[in-house]
């Protein structure tokens, strides 16, 4: 690696100094998040749901076991570049396959290190998310770049993340006669993993009409992780009306919170989101307290789901909806990642769950609408 | 669910002293665990036989119980107190042994008796037993080290053929671990099986496959009544498997292993602590990984707070213990608030933002005979903490905060010392883990040997390998820099990367005054972060904070009066907690008058940094650097430098000297100055040994030629007696100050120098030592803290020494005279504070040996045995407060008599089987007891017990005795055999004994000596290694035949069995014995004793104004 001078400029102004990694660029743009998981960085920038994104890690070593081909979380990477305090000059672990620095110059994504990465997330616990830009222009250019960007809200990301094409995974017990339809918003792939456990999916592009997917006949539907506001994905709402009573449902992240619009509930910015991998879940039902991985900036409204839903999961830290179950209906969602991939399996057990669902749902018998 | 109302009183089981393994963690936590139940509205009842804790102050418990702690002693304490539940978990490996072995007898934890609470019996069984413990986890999936046990060669090829070479063979029943070792060939494993088999007396061997290298790991994890789990903190081991995790350097986070990684050893911790049973706290997970395949294998569990646990505590802002205590009552985690955030629940992970390293400090210098190899056994001794934004950063910061001479990874002038080793041979010392590799490591890479050729040798992981090779790249762009071309860039970079002003001094070849100055204009400054638990992610006012070269500094100061508390340091054998407890002491006094307190300290372990102790905690070597820093930032009225010890003082002069706190710098020096002291003691007539200053060999003999010899000879400046020995002849001399020069362990505290030079006094043969503290405030009036008797006579390091308090064979008179003294030398120094004086009493002669102007080691028990807070008082009076202000307070009170304490130093021999325990004027001791009782023999009793050297009250007594010791072993004999103790001797004592008609019952030979059958003779080391002697007098006979004696001393030490190498000692013991009240002790709490107040004031303790 050679050092190549560069700098991050906030649309508030602020300027930090460093040095250029990854793909070379002049300018980057995007909105500047950050994300405080200690370990899992490549699972984190291949994850879709950061599209239109700048990752701040606050863990200052980056980079230092370097990346592998199975913990990619996509087909690629989406976030538009990544801001560390120390990237690894050299890697070592069993697992790696190549470096982080190549990763991301082979992907086209650049990035800047040595960074007051602290300083930085001061900002942005304050702000939120910002609009920011870095590379090697001048600090003048790089202001005007960060003062044109217009961050993500308003953007519909979905659509720029989601898959042209289905496409399906084997179950993993080859007997399994179970079937999922997955909506792709921008799924992360252990969630087709944990999926494939249970049966064969089948995942489809985020704009497949609800009539296209009950066609499939599947035992349940999956609403998977993606980017940016719900409220920009109006089409996914749609398609879940359509679904809703007619077969078990789960969702993540934003599929959570498209099935909440989807029963009439709101959905809310939070002042700054929740993106690690250590916030404190409690599940209402049993009481128990589960850790969990988190990447959002909305959240659904509590207030708004009454006689609609029952919220399940609340995140001990803000007392943000953290899940819901949608009232007289095999339907429910959570807003963090039991899928992991960074973070803690506590959450593991709700896919079993839904499971379960997808069993009651079959033997219920057919004819809830459709079927 | 709230917490539990159905229990009222809780009984805390201390660890007891510091001992390797066992340190000021426990104090810690303890106090914690103390303040917790206390808020909570529980009865606390705390039993510790240690006085330097914090946690036996009496205000942090209902009942304070200064006990020895054995389970005889804790179920008598039951019997008085009737707790309601017992807490076992907070007080390390003693405080579940005792534990466990009042379980066993159906004490606690049966109905009826108390409930115990944290973890049950079963639980800290299957977590103890290693078999028991293989099982559970393999029973729950997880991977264990393949092992098995042989009773011959062909059981052991089975076994082999099955695991797999290398492997492990450990003979059963070996003491000391012999015969161990790691086979990596089928003919090793021949040779060490059948050795192994042989060694064993019940021909039974231990073969496990072998993880030498690997990867090292721990995980700390929480769990709650309610089954919520979290991990608080992992730390990846730099050294590898093969190194205690205690001997090992640490980091945290962990740096290496992949998120999959990560959370399969995650979900491992959480299977491990809910299959152990642990129902509530803190625990720790260890694990091993091969670098090759990534296979997780469990190594062991803890399931109690732990070393690890105050270091993951102090890395990551968590309070385990705090939040163990709570969980212990009932609370769940998602209940209790974050301390820190105050806005989040304690239910969840710390994240870090910031890189912690921990690397541990030994003392091997002071154990001659010891091989300074690391292994399997932990032998350090303290710890350093520093906290860095990246590793090179927190390690450099480390190395320096050891006070070993060293100030970051080489670029010093001590790295001369491997100057004249190759590579090749550099290499292999690094394969050897010691406490010196990591910087052989370092000058490997500097010398641009490869990072895999490192890796070879040591295993050391890759990545910190080129993480420390970035210092020595970054050292050679430095070379090439003067102080005039650095650019700003070029500092940040190098400040970055944790280099020390000092390191770029040496660097350059110019003062490290100039360096600062240059950087300062250069305009880059430290700037301080804070530990929020949190990586920033919520708003923190945590007060915990370390200093970095960032953008954004976080510390805000305030306009309240301050003063900055200077701590004392990783604890060392001469400097532990005692300091530790001045330190914490001197915080809360000054947050009650009003100050806000600014505490600077590098050890993990303590109290001190607590965050909790003071206003703000930096977390800082205490280098000049890093103290100016904290200074510049904070803007104190005062610095304290008094009580931390040596570390503090010696940084009094390197500090601006308006800002010194108490005595001035000037007089700390006079004390210290030997020719400025003589003219003291000369102006004051006070006689002093006969003796001088020597910087050679030549000055040295000059000395003795007008002494003669027996001589005490000792460095200057430095504590705890370090390479102080008594002298015989001129060869002995010259050989004594060969050591003191150059580059030998003392060269790296400082060195000789005319401005170092070495005291050569005489030595005071069968004189009593005695020590004294007291305070003198600004208006001259004096303040007699107490004077202590040393049980040994002088030559025997104070700090290793029994001392009693008060006096219990002095005349009242001499006790007069040295409190005249003592207060004519404080009024001379000019001292506003406290002073410690040590005297030397030959018949009617007090001689004075030595005056330091600051706390001493004493402070903290003459505290627990009067009741007046010196430390407390001396804080106050520094910063100007007069001792009748703090009468009417109410913060001095009279000192309370009626009893006397006896303080007795723990020993680390059990851990050096190497190592002659004969006591000396080197300090060697890791910590302290306090026996405290109605009178001087009941006390020795109690500490005696409380240190693990209890006397017999049955069995045989073995006495071998120096010739001048004959006549008091005489009185020791026959004191013995009036008791019904047996009687075995060597022929010379056994000859000097029936000379006085005291026949003993049994002689034995020399260790070498062969019988008249030409068979050897049963020797005493026979004797003691088949249990036959419950109690050993051996008193060395001066310079020389120590060989014989040394022997038996160490077979004393190896089988624990209870020994003395004095025979004021062997009188003390026998006083005891025959004061000995029976089988039950009588026990009193601290508050019981410090509320006699109907007693007579002693004159010894009263006050006099100069």
């Amino acid at each position: 690696m050679t050092l190549r001078d560069g700098a991050l400029v906030l649309a508030d102004g602020s300027v930090f100094e460093g040095e250029l990694i990854g793909a070379e660029a002049a300018i980057t743009t995007g909105e500047v998040v950050f994300n405080t998981v200690l370990s899992g960085y490549q699972e984190v920038i291949t994850d879709p749901s950061y599209a239109g994104q700048i990752i701040t890690f606050t863990t200052p070593h980056i980079g230092n076991y370097g990346v592998n081909a199975a913990d990619f979380e996509s087909r690629g990477i989406f976030c538009r570049g990544i801001v560390v305090r120390e990237m690894a000059r050299r890697h070592s672990n069993q697992r790696a396959e190549g470096s982080l620095d190549a990763m991301l110059q082979q992907h086209g994504v650049p990035g800047v290190a040595g960074i007051d990465t602290r300083r930085l997330t001061r900002i942005l616990r304050e702000t939120g998310a910002m609009p920011g830009a870095f590379g090697s222009a001048s600090v003048a250019d790089l202001r005007a770049a960060a003062d044109a960007e217009p961050g993500t809200d308003g953007v519909d990301l979905v659509r720029q993340v989601t898959i042209d094409q289905g496409y399906t995974v084997a179950a993993l017990d080859p007997d399994s006669r179970t079937r999922i339809v997955a909506i792709d918003y921008g799924m992360k792939r252990n969630i087709a993993v944990n999926l494939s456990r249970y049966g064969t999916v089948e995942v489809v592009p985020a704009t497949t009409s609800a009539a296209d997917i009950l066609a499939r006949r599947a035992d349940g539907i999956f609403l998977s992780n993606g980017p940016g506001d719900p409220a920009m994905a109006s089409y996914g709402v749609e398609t879940i009306q359509g679904l809703l009573g007619n077969v078990a449902i789960f969702g993540i992240c934003l599929g959570h919170q498209l099935l909440g619009r989807a029963i009439g509930a709101g959905t809310v910015k939070l002042p700054f989101g929740h993106h690690g991998g250590n916030h404190p879940v409690r599940n209402i039902s049993s009481g128990k307290v589960e850790i969990t991985s988190q990447n959002h900036n909305f959240a659904v409204d509590p207030d708004s789901m009454s006689g609609k839903a029952t919220m399940t999961h609340v995140n001990l830290n803000d007392g943000v909806c953290e899940g819901l179950r949608v009232d007289g209906e095999l339907a429910f969602s959570v807003q963090h990642h039991p899928e992991a991939n960074p973070g803690p399996h506590d959450s593991h057990y709700l896919f079993e769950e839904f499971a379960q669902m997808m069993k009651h749902s079959s033997t219920a018998g057919a004819p809830r609408g459709s079927r | 669910m709230p917490k539990r109302t159905d229990i009222h009183s809780i009984l805390i089981i201390g660890s007891g002293p510091i001992v390797i393994g066992q340190a000021c963690e426990f104090d810690y936590s303890g106090t914690q665990a103390c303040r917790v139940l206390r808020e909570e509205g529980y009865r606390v009842i705390l039993a510790n036989s240690n006085p330097a804790t914090i946690m036996t102050d009496p205000d942090f418990a209902d009942a304070t119980y200064v006990e020895p702690l054995t389970w005889e002693v804790v179920s008598a304490i039951i019997d008085r107190e009737q707790p309601d539940a017992v807490l076992p978990t907070l007080g390390g490996q003693t405080g579940l042994n005792i534990a466990m072995e009042l379980f066993e007898r159906n004490l606690i934890g049966v109905p009826g008796k108390p409930e115990m609470i944290g973890a049950n019996a079963e639980a800290i069984a299957t977590a103890e037993d290693r078999e028991i413990f293989k099982q559970a986890m393999l029973g729950i999936g997880l991977d264990c080290l393949r092992s098995g046990t042989a009773h011959t060669m062909e059981e052991a090829r089975v076994v082999v053929d099955e695991i797999g070479l290398p492997a492990v063979i450990r003979p059963a029943y070996i003491l000391g671990g012999r015969g161990t070792g790691i086979a990596f060939t089928a003919e090793e494993f021949e040779k060490i099986a059948s050795n192994g088999l042989t060694a064993s007396p019940i021909s039974e061997i231990l073969i496990e496959e072998s993880v030498y290298g690997w990867k090292e790991y721990e995980l700390e994890v929480m769990r709650d009544h309610a089954d919520n789990c979290v991990i608080i903190c992992g730390i990846e081991n730099v050294d590898p498997m093969g190194v205690h995790t205690g001997d090992s350097i640490t980091v945290a986070p962990i740096q290496t292993l992949t998120d999959v990684e990560y959370q399969e050893m995650r979900n491992s911790a959480l299977a491990c602590i809910r299959r152990v049973g642990v129902e509530t706290g803190g625990s720790n997970v260890q694990f091993a990984v091969e670098p090759s395949t990534g296979r997780q294998v469990v190594i062991e569990m803890n399931p109690r707070v732990s070393r690890s646990s105050a270091l993951a505590s102090k890395a990551t802002g968590f309070p385990i213990a705090k939040i163990a205590a709570r969980l212990a009552v009932g609370y769940t985690l998602d209940e209790i608030p974050n301390d820190i955030t105050k806005a989040t629940p304690a239910s969840f992970e710390p994240v870090i933002d910031y890189v912690v390293t921990k690397i541990p400090r030994w003392a091997f210098e002071k154990l001659p005979g010891t091989s300074g190899v690391l292994g399997t056994q932990m032998q350090s001794v303290g710890e350093v903490m520093a906290i860095g934004r990246t590793f090179p950063e927190s390690l450099q910061k480390a190395l320096r905060s050891l006070e070993q001479g060293r100030l970051g990874l080489g670029c010093d002038p001590a790295e001369q010392q491997l100057a004249g080793l190759s590579d090749d041979e550099l290499l292999a010392q690094a394969a050897i883990p010691t406490a010196d590799r990591i910087q052989q490591v370092g000058t490997l890479l500097h010398r641009g040997v490869s990072i895999d050729a490192v890796y070879e040798a040591t295993s050391i992981d890759p990545w910190f390998l080129d993480q420390m090779s970035m210092i020595s790249e970054e050292r050679a762009v430095l070379l090439a820099a003067t102080l005039d071309t650095m650019t700003t860039r070029g500092w940040r970079r190098a400040k970055r990367l944790g280099f020390s002003d000092a390191q770029l001094a040496h660097l350059w070849s110019v003062a490290e005054d100039d360096v600062r100055a240059a950087r300062e204009s250069a305009g880059v400054l430290p700037t301080y972060k804070t530990v929020d638990t949190c990586s920033a992610e919520f708003a923190a006012e945590t007060p915990y904070h370390y200093s970095t070269y960032e953008d954004e500094s976080e510390v805000r100061p305030s306009d309240a009066r301050k003063v900055v508390i200077l701590g004392s340091g990783p604890n060392r054998i001469g400097q532990g907690i005692e300091f530790d407890y001045c330190c914490v002491h001197a915080s809360f006094a000054l947050r009650d008058a009003g100050f806000e307190t600014i505490m600077v300290n590098c050890n993990p372990e303590t109290v001190s940094t607590d965050y909790d102790t003071s206003s703000r905690l930096y977390f800082e070597p205490l280098t000049k650097e890093d103290v100016l820093n904290v200074i510049a930032v904070e803007r104190p009225e005062a610095v304290i430098v008094s009580l931390g010890g040596q570390t503090p003082l010696k940084l009094a002069g390197l500090i601006p000297p308006e800002l010194v706190a108490g005595t001035s710098p000037d007089s700390i020096d006079a004390a210290e100055d030997r020719e400025r002291w003589n003219t003291i003691c000369d102006e004051l007539r006070i006689p002093q040994p006969p003796g001088g200053t020597a910087i050679d060999i030549e000055q040295a003999l000059a000395i003795t030629d007008d002494i003669g010899f027996p001589v005490l000879v000792r460095p200057s400046y430095v504590l705890g007696g370090r390479a102080m020995q008594i002298v015989h002849d001129r060869n002995h001399l010259a050989r004594a100050m060969e050591e003191l020069a150059g580059f030998g362990s003392l060269g790296k505290e400082g060195g000789l120098s005319a401005e170092r030079p070495v005291l050569i006094d005489r030595f005071l043969a069968d004189a009593t030592e005695v020590d004294v503290d007291a305070i003198r405030d600004h208006t001259g009036e004096v303040l007699i803290g107490g004077v202590m008797e040393h049980v040994e006579e002088a030559g025997v390091h104070s700090g290793d020494s029994a001392c009693a308090l008060p006096p219990p064979t002095l005349p009242s008179w001499v006790v007069e005279v040295i409190e005249s003294y003592t207060i004519a030398i404080a009024k001379y120094l000019d001292v506003r504070g406290l002073i410690n004086v040590q005297y030397a009493v030959v018949g009617t002669t007090v001689y004075v040996i030595e005056a330091n102007p600051r706390a001493s080691r004493t402070v903290p028990f003459v505290a627990k045995a009067t009741g007046v807070s010196l430390a407390k008082v001396a804080t106050r009076v520094m910063l100007g407060a007069t001792l009748a202000e703090l009468r009417t307070e109410g913060v001095l009170r009279e000192p309370v008599g009626g009893h006397v304490a006896v303080k007795e130093a723990v020993m680390p021999f059990n851990r050096f089987p190497e190592v002659d325990p004969a006591l000396g004027p080197e300090m060697r001791s890791t910590g302290e007891v306090m026996g405290i009782a109605a009178t001087f023999g009941r006390a020795f009793y109690k500490a005696e017990l409380a240190a693990g050297n209890p006397l017999p009250t049955t069995g045989t007594v073995f006495l071998s005795l120096a010739d001048p010791d004959k006549p008091a072993g005489l009185v020791v004999a026959r004191r013995c055999r009036a008791l019904g103790l047996g009687i075995a001797a060597t022929e010379g004592t056994a000859a000097y004994l029936a000379a006085f008609d005291s026949p003993v019952d049994q002689v034995v030979a020399k260790v070498q000596e062969i019988g008249d059958d030409g068979e050897p003779g049963v020797t005493a080391v026979d004797l003691i290694a088949d249990g036959k002697i419950s109690f050993v007098v051996n008193t060395p006979r001066g310079a020389l035949g120590r060989s014989d004696g040394e022997q038996i001393r160490k077979a004393a030490s190896l089988h624990r069995v209870s020994c003395v190498t004095t025979v004021h000692a062997a009188l003390a013991a026998v006083q005891g014995l025959s004061e000995h009240e029976g089988e039950v002790l009588t026990v009193r709490t601290l508050q019981e004793y410090h509320s006699v107040m109907d007693t007579v004031v002693d004159a010894q303790t009263g006050s006099a104004a100069s």
